[in-house]
């Protein structure tokens, strides 16, 4: 953390430092150096960007991140495989459930199991609802910092519309920890379908009033119309996906390129900009937003009934075969012992959470009836959850990737046959813009950073980990 | 081109110096011997067939205490490479010894390798020969040893320290 320039700096006076004037060193004025960040009001996470100024361009920028650093890579080494599951969760925290099921599948193929049908299903309807939530806060807060703060009132709304649904589904707004190795927590709720339309009407009309607010605007265009461009070639190089790297005009998108779980059934557009400047990000951002509401409505109509979680091998789990399998009548009395659960473990009860086959290596937790209720079900619970137990894929590596809603959300882990991951890497969408905003800012405005900084949508939590 | 298709063609150009490769889980892993590296993933990047225009993940991994690797080469970096013309994708890696965590650098074939070798650098204290400005990236520049290393303990605290001036 060198602060360049301070030597000179020390025997010029205040205006000379404050306001570069003054003949400085040589012929001419002197080039500033300014920190913004790592709190500043415009930065929406925590990071530093070292600007060297002349006047006000900047000639120079050097972005400093790490300010959040958790050590999430370290820590996933030292529990299970489902411990690193609420870590995931704040990596994006914005859409968290992304992350989630990143990881999640990233260890499944370790396994080499694949979910049922509805589990990827509903998977699929909650990414692209967490995708919308992500543009919408992105979007908003983008037009927020340029003066719309109506924009990001509206969005909030829409977003909080949207988070309800989530909350419904998993019990949290943003500690979401919805996922788990082999399925998902709990199944949809009851008028599912009904509450997401009624979202997806609230979002519509937004994103509507939205595009009359900002799409045509003189003000908003002036500060976003090739600003913070980037070239094909450079994007490339820099190795940025998702909405910067369409905006540039690649219709590059995991979810066409390699569809996992169910979106080669889906039919959806990729929308791609031409100028790779922030008035492109934002319409590929704002066309992505109905093209996600499109694929949910889509799962919604196909998606099929049925169990949510698979066994080991990759079977759905009859729920019959827990009781016939390996245990001899005993057990069916102790199953039939009605059980209260408290009211937290909704989603978890039997009816709507398929039994777990007895078996030597398991992978999903019982419902939670069985792990109070019979000493198979207590024993099934303590093999996953007992250190030097739990998941146990066999030894390899395995890179999974995901559309997160900032890019390509890649998972490598690294596994030794133990019930720990070995090595855990997350390959966060937004690292590669983070890495290349100097390009973006350098030759541009001191103002320029702040649109430009927003495009990126930098999210602390997944970029320093 | 298919996955095994990529790795015959590599295996075939480079012979000996692929020390292995492998097709697990729907994954190609060519694992390179490091004087050929850079030979190697420039031709990836360039051949035409293979134009692998983008560096999607590089990282590292440490086998301090991966069972049945106790003897091997300690560090192995990890590339992770991607063509947008043909959609396939390879896994590069290198080997390195604990007495000699060096590699050459990429950041002449992409731009990106930048702040991923600086992570490594940072996370693993792997050398990148040629790096233009091998700072940590996410810890400080006071903070002792490499935090993803197997012997880095998961509990050890340091003081943080501001800046030096």
């Amino acid at each position: 953390m060198k602060v360049r320039g301070i030597t000179e700096m020390a025997e010029r006076t205040t205006r000379e430092i404050f306001l570069g004037e003054g003949s400085g060193t040589g012929s001419g004025s002197q080039h500033l150096y300014v920190n913004m960040g790592p709190a500043h009001p415009a930065m929406h996470g925590i990071v530093r960007i070292l600007a060297e100024l002349d006047g006000e361009t900047i000639v120079k920028a050097d972005v400093e991140i790490g300010y959040l650093h958790r050590a999430f890579e370290k820590e996933c080494e030292v529990g299970g495989y489902n411990n690193a599951i609420p870590y995931t969760d704040r990596l994006n925290y914005v859409s968290p459930l992304i992350n989630n099921f990143g990881y999640a599948s990233c260890v499944e193929k370790l396994l080499g199991i694949d979910v049922t049908e509805r589990c990827k299903y509903i998977r699929v309807i909650m990414s692209e609802i967490s995708r919308i939530c992500d543009h919408l806060t992105c979007v908003g807060a983008s037009a927020m910092e340029l003066g719309a703060f109506t924009v990001f009132l509206y969005m909030i709304k829409a977003r909080e519309y949207l988070w309800e649904v989530v909350e419904d589904v998993t019990g949290a707004r943003l500690t979401i920890s919805y996922a788990r190795v082999g399925g998902v927590k709990a199944d949809l709720p009851e008028g599912f379908a009904e509450k997401v339309r009624r979202a997806f009407k609230e979002t519509r009309q937004v994103l509507d009033e939205v595009h009359r607010l900002l799409t045509g605007n003189r003000i908003f265009m002036d500060r976003m119309v090739g600003v913070g461009a980037m070239s094909r070639e450079e994007t490339v190089g820099y190795a940025i996906t998702g909405p910067l790297l369409r905006a540039c005009g690649v219709p590059y998108d995991v979810r066409g390129a390699k569809p996992y779980w169910v979106y080669d059934r889906m039919e959806f557009e990729i929308p791609t900009g031409r100028n790779g400047d922030n008035y492109d990000r934002y319409l590929v951002r704002m066309t992505e937003m109905e093209q996600s509401m499109r694929i949910v409505e889509q799962a919604l109509g196909e998606i099929p009934a049925g169990p949510t979680n698979v066994d080991f091998s990759g079977n759905p789990i009859d729920p019959a075969l827990y009781v016939d399998r390996g245990k001899t009548g005993k057990t069916e009395g102790l199953l039939l012992i009605p059980i209260t659960l408290s009211p937290n473990l909704q989603g978890q009860e039997r009816p709507v959470y398929e039994r777990v086959n007895v078996d030597d290596k398991r992978v999903v937790l019982p419902p939670k009836e069985e792990a109070y209720g019979s000493i198979e079900g207590l024993m099934n619970h303590f093999m996953l959850i007992m250190e030097g137990y739990g998941i146990q894929p066999p030894k390899g590596e395995a890179y999974f990737p995901v559309e997160g809603a900032n890019g390509e959300l890649g998972f490598y882990i690294v596994s030794d046959g133990s019930g720990r991951p070995y090595r855990v890497r997350c390959r966060p969408p937004c690292f590669p813009p983070m890495a290349a905003l100097h390009k973006m800012i350098e030759g541009g405005m001191v103002a320029d950073v702040v649109p430009s900084f927003g495009s990126i949508n930098m999210i602390g939590g997944e970029l320093d980990r | 081109m298919n996955g095994p298709a990529i790795l015959l063609r590599v295996a075939e150009r480079f012979g000996s110096r692929i020390l292995e490769t492998h097709d697990r889980l729907g994954d190609q892993t060519a694992v390179v011997d490091r004087a050929a590296l850079i030979e190697l993933l420039t031709y990836c990047r360039d051949e035409l067939g293979l134009k692998f225009d983008m560096l999607m993940d590089l990282t590292a991994v440490d086998y301090l205490k991966y069972p049945g690797r106790e003897d091997g080469p300690r560090f192995e970096v990890v590339y992770h490479l991607y063509s947008l013309p043909h959609n396939h994708r390879l896994r590069v890696k290198v080997a390195l010894e604990e007495d000699d965590p060096v590699v050459p650098t990429v950041v002449d074939l992409w731009p990106i390798a930048n702040w991923f070798e600086r992570e490594v650098w940072d996370m693993f204290g792997i050398r990148f020969e040629g790096h233009p400005d091998l700072r940590r990236l996410l810890m400080y520049e006071e903070f002792q040893g490499h935090p993803l290393r197997k012997d880095y303990p998961v509990s050890k605290r340091q003081p943080l320290i501001g800046p030096k001036n």
